[in-house]
């Protein structure tokens, strides 16, 4: 009990950071941000939208404490400011219809690539020499060198401009209305399996290699010997004993990983034009639309400690240790 | 000064001297601008530890050759491809031929020349971030050590806090409000990279602070940064340069990235920029991919490199990670130990 709520102090002093970032970084700009924005969007704001944005950048005649404290009340009232390129839609309903799509690619990307990658690691600390021990982590680690981005136009070039064996954009074909029926399911599907595979395969070489060296390290135990000397099954020994206990370091990232879905496919949404976080964090970026850009660094960011301190409760159960220490 | 010492210090001088041998990792300066020189420092033989068994690991071998390529390419860039890089030409999207080895991109500019100048600021860009990272990382992981209690509590607090902080998104944030130019992308990329160097390196630190020749040296009244720093930096050489190798890769990925995103310093040629340029104009959707492909390889071997060598290091220090499976090791190595000679001289003692 005591760890968790160690834990949890821990995570409101790291959120607590993030917002105090998200309200000191408008401040930093130098020169008025706001006047260069008019000028750039071709003053198209509303009052409302200037006024807004003035705030933001700390340009209204409060104190700056006065300023801070309003601004993190208004957070926690889950008040995020609206959207200046898409006036006048609240940041948290564009982020709302947005995350989905963020989730579904990450955590299929994740698991696929985390199970994979978990079991071509045990096997391969299992065979020492093998073929997978000698010969795939090299390669892994060679395509895992190259940027994410990068792998990622490859296969919308080779898979999607080339062979035209998946779409080239988007989470869905433009028509198609969303709905829970199985041809929409289907198009969903085939919009997921390029960039879902880019990560996959970019991914999975650390997984491999953070199993094995689990797995090397276990396999050298007295138990392990004490469980051959009992004349168990190979097979038995390998995935209750050895594999059983290596796996912990892996669930530990897993939990991590969990919490970067959100943020985490940034790269491959851009180059996929798929519609999550991500693709809008940049569009925002591109747009000068700061209140929505901040909104998605909170929830990214709220995001990733939640999965945080979910992994730290499960930990609890998976890992006496934790309990007693 | 007590002679005991003495003994417990040779595997510190053992380990400091050999990482800065290997091409571009030279250590963190601090351990060796002291000027306060008492005991031989410098054990002839002793040099070839690290690097003389990083280079009959074929791994590292490769990886070395491989930076070594890329390092003169970089340096050679203006006696190979004369002049302005960025020049627009009037022959655009040519595929390559014998005037244009790797083609031209869609602007007309000549894409060998592109990735060879390219070379020079992805390489500098990464090796800064790198080092800049690690230093940060090695002060605080050590003071967090040595200092214990309420330092460490702060310190990994700060720490956990910025790994915890999604890095890409932070990076974009960062890099939007901050003005462009190659000294934000440096900043930035060294406040969202330096975080996971300082958790390796203070459980490193952690582990050799509990030694007896650190307790030794407290005893004999040692001032405190020369223990961090003399005593215990160097018995961590091998996690140091680990911890560089991987803050270079992260460097040169992380400013591709940013600069493909279009957020980076656009004014700079380097392989981001050139990817973002080809991806802009194009190409790959009109098939140009001589104009896309040299970048992202030399990007990867780079990362292939580096990585190939923190391979061989990480084989070098820890003994389970090569050969065959060995049961009776598992005792010797169990222990934290930086490097084997430390191993073999903390048995001897």
């Amino acid at each position: 009990m005591r760890f968790v709520l160690r834990r949890l102090g821990f995570y409101a002093i790291a959120f607590w950071v993030s917002i105090t970032l998200n309200f000191m970084l408008p401040r930093l700009m130098p020169g008025d941000p706001v006047s260069r924005m008019l000028t750039q969007s071709g003053a198209r704001l509303e009052p409302d939208q200037v006024e807004q944005l003035r705030r933001l950048f700390g340009l209204d005649e409060r104190p700056v404490v006065e300023q801070y404290l309003s601004y993190v009340a208004s957070i926690f009232r889950g008040e995020m400011g609206v959207s200046i390129s898409r006036f006048p839609t609240p940041v948290s309903e564009v982020i709302s219809s947005q995350i989905g799509w963020t989730m579904l690619l990450g955590l299929t990307a994740l698991v696929v690539a985390a199970v994979i990658g978990t079991v071509l690691g045990a096997l391969a600390a299992w065979r020492r020499g093998g073929f997978l021990d000698s010969a795939l982590p090299p390669v892994l680690v060679f395509v895992g060198s190259f940027p994410y981005f990068w792998l990622a136009m490859g296969a919308l070039y080779l898979f999607g401009v080339t062979l035209g064996w998946f779409p080239l954009r988007h989470a869905f074909d433009v028509g198609v209305v969303p709905e829970w029926s199985a041809p929409f399911a289907a198009n969903v599907a085939t919009h997921l399996v390029l960039p879902a595979l880019t990560i996959v395969l970019v991914s999975v070489g650390g997984w491999m290699l953070g199993m094995r060296n689990a797995m090397i390290a276990t396999a050298s135990e007295d138990y392990i010997t004490m469980a051959e000397a009992k004349g168990l099954r190979r097979g038995r020994i390998m995935v209750r004993y050895a594999a059983r206990n290596a796996l912990l370091p892996s669930v530990t990232s897993f939990g991590m990983s969990l919490g970067f879905i959100v943020g985490g496919a940034l790269l491959t949404e851009v180059v996929f034009a798929y519609p999550g976080v991500g693709y809008q964090l940049l569009a925002s970026v591109q747009a000068l639309d700061f209140p929505l850009m901040q909104g998605i660094f909170l929830t990214i960011t709220a995001a990733v400690l939640i999965a945080n301190f979910l992994v730290d409760l499960v930990y609890v159960r998976l890992d006496p240790r934790v309990r007693v220490s | 000064m007590p002679s005991v010492t003495d003994p417990a210090l040779a595997p510190a001088s053992a380990s400091a001297l050999t990482a800065p041998a290997a091409p571009g990792a030279g250590p963190p300066a601090p351990s060796r601008t002291s000027s306060v020189a008492q005991r031989s420092w410098v054990p002839a033989v002793a040099r070839g530890g690290l690097l003389g068994s990083l280079l009959r690991s074929p791994k590292a071998v490769v990886g070395l050759a491989l930076l070594a390529v890329f390092a003169i390419l970089a340096l050679l860039a203006p006696v190979l491809a004369p002049g302005d890089p960025s020049t627009i030409g009037d022959l655009a999207s040519e595929a390559p031929s014998a005037s244009h080895w790797l083609g031209t991109t869609a602007k007309g500019q000549d894409v060998l020349a592109l990735t060879l100048w390219g070379a020079r600021s992805s390489l500098a860009v990464g090796f800064v971030v790198g080092t800049a990272a690690t230093l940060i990382g090695v002060v605080v992981g050590l003071a967090g050590a040595y200092f214990g209690s309420v330092v460490d509590d702060v310190l990994s607090l700060v720490t956990n806090v910025f790994l915890l902080l999604p890095g890409l998104p932070l990076l974009v944030v960062l890099a939007a409000f901050l003005p462009p130019g190659a000294a934000t992308v440096v900043l930035v990329l060294v406040v969202t990279g330096w975080a996971g160097s300082a958790r390796v390196l203070r459980a490193q630190a952690l582990s050799i602070r509990g030694k007896d020749f650190v307790a030794a040296a407290i005893v004999s009244g040692e001032r405190a940064w020369r223990i961090m720093f003399r005593e215990i930096l160097p018995n961590m050489a091998s996690v140091v340069m680990g911890t560089f190798l991987a803050c270079v890769i992260f460097g040169i990925g992380a400013q591709a990235g940013l600069e493909f995103l279009g957020l980076g310093d656009s004014s700079v040629v380097s392989w981001g920029t050139n990817l973002y340029w080809a991806s802009n104009d194009g190409a790959l959707m009109s098939g140009a991919w001589w104009a896309f492909v040299p970048s992202g390889l030399s990007i990867a071997l780079v990362a292939f490199a580096l990585a190939l060598v923190n391979y061989g290091v990480d084989e070098v220090t820890n003994p389970r990670l090569r050969g065959r499976r060995r049961r009776k090791a598992s005792r010797a190595t169990s222990r934290p130990v930086a490097t084997p000679q430390a191993a073999v001289t903390e048995v001897t003692r």
